[in-house]
């Protein structure tokens, strides 16, 4: 009997010891549950809740997230009366969530949104808040001319702009001195260039395709670049049509690109993520991509200086005989911007907290961040990296930036534009296959 | 006991809080779908009632039928790979050395999440960079395949991490079987003369025959709904080269808004699952089973 005892005193502790692990997770799920049940309507100290719900999470992109936490601590210092409730995922998480969100009618108070055709759906469903107002009241003429208007549907602003991006080549400077490259001004001289990577067994350029815009990139500057800048614009508003040679000429050049094994093999298996790992690992000579990629070349802690050193960049080339006569037009866009609920409990303060975080952004993503703001910046007397102090002057002297096609189409046929995109680097289809499927879903849109 | 069973309110009492958990987390969300999928709706703003426009659409979609004969054709492969986990199984269950350490071995895919092991195989297949095409190269391949941007190889490249994912979890299943064998059965025919292939074919396979079936029909309907490793691994593409429903249902509900028609593909999904069990039930339902 003694030994029987002794025996379940043993037992017992582990299991009181599960037993008491278990009550406590139960007791903290019950206590966060109860927060967030009580809110917006206020908090424990009676405050009011703001939540927002932002894509910058620590670890990847650890400016940004340090910034927005400043940004917050100064709010609340400024509000006592208001509390930031923040939930923080990655980029694709994000996207997925928001949608799950809206279907329920939860979105959070303030969140983050894209322009243009990803808008569209959000405000046709009422999820999403005029904000003009708050922007007359607030931030009158700080964007950068035509920002604003991408988040705009029939004269109503939903989103305001937090960041602008535009695509250059970006190019290991290092790679092209070995081999005596110089930074190609015309289209015949990229191609040139592209050769002489190749011939010494250097991947000029690294593309990832597996979701398509990366390669579209390509396909957008050939674009702008043979059939002039307003074109692809003029498709989505409807003026022109999909099959339009020039477009036809951009998908052939796309294939012969190809065809001189200028992209990485496999590129339509790749993500962009994979892709960029060529180029930071000096496999790849160059990569087309958008500014957001900055803070790698420039402010990065992650990045090793030495690799930051050897990047340059350049405007995408000139293309003989094509409309596109201007090397100052841009295939670009807004990144991201904020949007606030329609159905938010607190939607007059959730409009101020948008406001002000904006503002405040502008500011401090130049000098810690190193991305570009939606809003203009004095740089005078800021210490900035000469990359990126030359990349905005190229912005303020840029002749047209043209929104990127798929940003601007309806997430119908910028899905479409994706896959085909994939298909046309994976020579899976032909130019005019590419062109006359894309021209069928945007017809099919219009009716 | 006895009297509890015989009471049907009681037996009614003891069933129904099970019988409510599935009726609202299964049947009632099945229903449902169903109903979205005759309905045009973007997953938010208010849904329209269009009949069975959805449906008639899907019917002539060929996008939606090519990835039906991917997820077909997925299905078929891994039916036949079970025949590779069951001639494993068999080595493992006669006593072999080293058994235990093999069992083990193949078991730990299993105990990794789908998308850890798309993560894995998508760095294998890395065209350049990759250890496969490192070692084609190597031994002098000139232009290794390009495993995940090929169409016309991708489906069998994705095949492979699906094979190995799920070695595990079949093998222990028919080990489990082959070990419920009894050994006397084993032992009398061996005294009697069979051979080893004969006491496999004779004796172990018409034994373990039930479980060989279910795990047909859990091989061929879980193929047919296979999504995760898919879609971290190629999202279904180079252009829907590697789609399968699940992950079309997918693209149309969340990348493309069409939670309508994501509803309707769901929807059919079930059906053509449904079909596919039942038509396996009818083809491996002849004759009595073997009972020892």
């Amino acid at each position: 009997m003694e030994e029987v005892v002794s025996l379940n005193k043993k037992k017992a502790l582990p299991i009181i010891m599960v037993l008491v692990v278990m009550l406590s997770l139960a007791l903290s799920g019950c206590t966060s549950s109860d927060n967030n049940a009580s809110g917006s309507q206020g908090g424990s100290n009676g405050q009011t809740v703001i939540k927002f719900m932002h894509l910058w999470p620590e670890g990847s992109s650890n400016a940004q997230y340090t910034i927005v936490n400043e940004i917050i601590q100064d709010y609340e210092k400024q509000h006592p009366d208001i509390k930031i409730q923040t939930e923080i995922l990655g980029n694709d998480q994000y996207r997925e969530k928001l949608k799950v969100l809206a279907s329920s009618n939860e979105l959070p108070d303030v969140g983050m949104t894209w322009s243009d055709g990803f808008l569209k759906p959000y405000v046709e469903g009422q999820l999403f808040t005029p904000l003009d107002d708050v922007i007359d009241a607030n931030l009158k003429d700080t964007f950068i001319p035509g920002v604003k208007e991408s988040y705009a549907i029939d004269g109503k602003t939903y989103g305001m702009p937090l960041e602008l991006n535009i695509s250059y080549i970006f190019y290991n400077k290092e790679l092209f001195k070995k081999y005596n490259l110089q930074v190609p001004k015309t289209y015949s001289e990229f191609k040139n260039i592209v050769k002489t990577l190749n011939d010494n067994k250097v991947i000029p350029a690294a593309v990832g395709n597996k979701e398509g815009w990366p390669g579209s990139f390509w396909f957008m500057y050939l674009v702008d670049r043979i059939g002039g800048p307003t074109i692809l614009t003029d498709v989505i508003q409807g003026k022109r049509s999909f099959d339009d040679p020039a477009i036809v000429q951009a998908a052939t050049e796309v294939q012969n690109l190809v065809d001189m094994n200028t992209f990485e093999k496999g590129n339509s298996g790749l993500s962009n993520d994979e892709a960029k790992g060529y180029f930071m690992n000096e496999q790849a000579a160059m990569f087309l991509t958008a500014t957001w990629e900055l803070p790698n070349y420039t402010t990065s802690p992650d990045v090793p200086q030495a690799f930051k050193d050897k990047i340059g960049y350049f405007k995408f080339p000139l293309y003989e005989g094509g409309k596109g006569t201007d090397i100052n037009s841009y295939v670009g866009g807004p990144g991201v911007g904020l949007f606030v609920a329609e159905n938010s409990e607190v939607k007059e303060q959730a409009k101020d907290f948008a406001a002000f975080l904006v503002k405040e952004w502008g500011n401090k993503s130049v000098t810690d961040a190193g991305v570009i703001p939606a809003t203009k910046v004095d740089t005078a007397g800021k210490k900035l990296d000469p990359m990126y102090v030359e990349i905005l002057k190229d912005l303020s002297s840029a002749s047209n930036v043209t929104t990127y096609f798929d940003t601007q189409a309806s997430p119908n046929v910028a899905e479409l534009h994706h896959d085909l995109i994939a298909a046309l680097f994976g020579k899976q289809i032909t130019p005019q296959q590419f062109v006359q499927q894309t021209a069928a879903a945007l017809a099919e849109e219009s009716n | 006991m006895k009297a509890v069973m015989s009471n049907k309110s009681a037996i009614a009492l003891y069933v129904l809080p099970a019988l409510l958990l599935i009726l609202i987390i299964i049947y009632i969300p099945l229903v449902l779908t169903g109903y979205y999928g005759m309905m045009d709706w973007k997953g938010f703003a208010p849904m329209k009632f269009i009949g069975l426009d959805n449906y008639n659409k899907l019917i002539h979609d060929s996008m939606f039928w090519k990835s039906t004969y991917h997820s077909v054709l997925l299905g078929i492969c891994s039916t036949l790979s079970l025949l590779i986990y069951l001639a494993v199984s068999m080595v493992l269950a006669s006593r072999i050395k080293g058994a235990n350490l093999f069992r083990k071995i193949y078991l730990i895919p299993m105990l990794l999440s789908s998308v850890a092991i798309a993560q894995l195989w998508s760095k294998i297949y890395d065209p350049s960079n990759g250890m496969i095409n490192h070692l084609l190269t190597s031994m002098g391949v000139q232009n290794p395949p390009l495993w995940l941007s090929d169409p016309n190889i991708v489906l069998f490249a994705i095949f492979v991490p699906i094979v190995w994912q799920y070695a595990g979890f079949y093998i222990i299943i028919y080990y489990a079987a082959l070990k419920n064998v009894p050994e006397e059965v084993i032992e009398a025919a061996t005294i009697d003369g069979a051979t080893p292939w004969q006491v496999a074919s004779r004796i172990k396979l018409p034994l373990i025959a039930p479980v060989f079936k279910v795990t047909i029909i859990l091989a061929l309907v879980g193929s047919l709904k296979y999504f995760d490793l898919i879609f971290v691994m190629t999202g279904g593409g180079p252009n829907h080269a590697s789609e399968v429903m699940a992950s079309y249902m997918y693209g149309e509900a969340f990348s493309k808004y069409n939670f309508g028609y994501g509803s309707a593909i769901g929807f059919a999904l079930l059906l053509i699952c449904l079909l596919m069990t039942w038509l396996i039930r009818k083809l491996t339902t002849s004759g009595e089973d073997v009972q020892y």
